[in-house]
């Protein structure tokens, strides 16, 4: 299996680590309920289709990736930094958290 | 204060050869990492371009008077051979000097010797002089630049220093016994 970093073109799997769901990239503002930071820890979708996963390549340019992939026909899409998605704050150096994380993560079952 | 002895980080290991591939060490030399702060970006790369280099974009390197910059991650290059001059205030500067292993491999054969231990393609066409990766050298961590047309840095993690030699190593011979059995 090949992923395509962003930055880097298509490495081998190895050099990456799997973080699961893309939410996770997505924490709660500050002054978030406890549900939301409930929903976020705990609720993940279990869709049948496009799903979002996290990886980090780490064995690489250290950059966090959100691939998109496919749980029914298992096809791998496109990739994108987690930097340039918007919506959650950003990571890493030259890219401060400017946006504000969303109060209410996707998912769960609400 | 004890006398402390200098010892670059490959000192009494290298250099070896093996299948007309040789493994050697680049003098010790500043390295500096710059990670230009948000906003800064323009005014680090003129700040470089000043010094004859200029901000690398992924998967690259500049060279030029002797000094380099490799391209190391998203919003992070490594400065090589030069001080890291005008980018006060622009950029976050850390002195990597000591923490790294800097190895030449050279000769016809290095590409083969690499393809034992790196999962990348290698060949001049996809990976030119000048070319920069971050990637593993076996179960360790590297930045990978072509350095000529038979010749590569590789820069490792200074306590990796004796483990890549050794894996260097046993992949030259290996290919030259390959070599040698015809």
């Amino acid at each position: 299996m090949r992923l395509t970093c962003p930055l880097c073109g298509s490495r081998d799997r190895r050099e990456f680590t799997y973080y699961g769901d893309a939410v996770y990239a997505s924490r709660p503002g500050p002054d978030a309920p406890p549900e939301a930071w409930d929903a976020y820890l705990h609720l993940r979708d279990n869709p049948a289709g496009e799903t979002r996963d996290l990886w980090y390549h780490e064995m690489g340019c250290s950059a966090w990736i959100e691939v998109t992939r496919d749980t029914v026909t298992h096809a791998v899409g496109a990739t994108r930094l987690i930097a340039e998605r918007g919506g959650g704050r950003a990571s890493g150096a030259g890219s401060p958290a400017k946006k504000k994380a969303p109060s209410k993560p996707r998912g769960g079952r609400a | 204060m004890p006398s402390l002895i200098s010892k670059s980080p490959c000192e009494d290991l290298l250099p070896v050869e093996a299948g007309g591939v040789k493994l050697s060490e680049y003098p010790v030399d500043r390295v500096s990492s710059v990670a230009p702060f948000a906003g800064k970006e323009r005014a680090s790369g003129a700040a470089l371009k000043a010094i004859g280099l200029g901000w690398p974009k992924p998967g690259q390197s500049i060279s030029a008077n002797g000094a380099r910059i490799l391209w190391t991650g998203r919003g992070q290059a490594f400065l090589v051979g030069a001080e890291p001059a005008g980018l006060d205030g622009l950029a976050a500067i850390t002195d990597q000097s000591d923490g790294w292993a800097r190895l030449r491999l050279a000769g016809s054969g290095a590409e083969t010797v690499l393809a034992r231990l790196v999962a990348l393609d290698l060949r001049p066409g996809a990976f030119p002089e000048g070319s920069v990766a971050r990637t593993g050298l076996g179960h360790m961590m590297m930045i990978l630049r072509r350095d000529g047309a038979d010749a590569f840095e590789i820069m490792v993690f200074r306590s990796m220093a004796a483990f890549a030699v050794r894996e260097l190593h046993h992949a030259m011979t290996a290919c030259a016994a390959r070599v040698a059995a015809g």
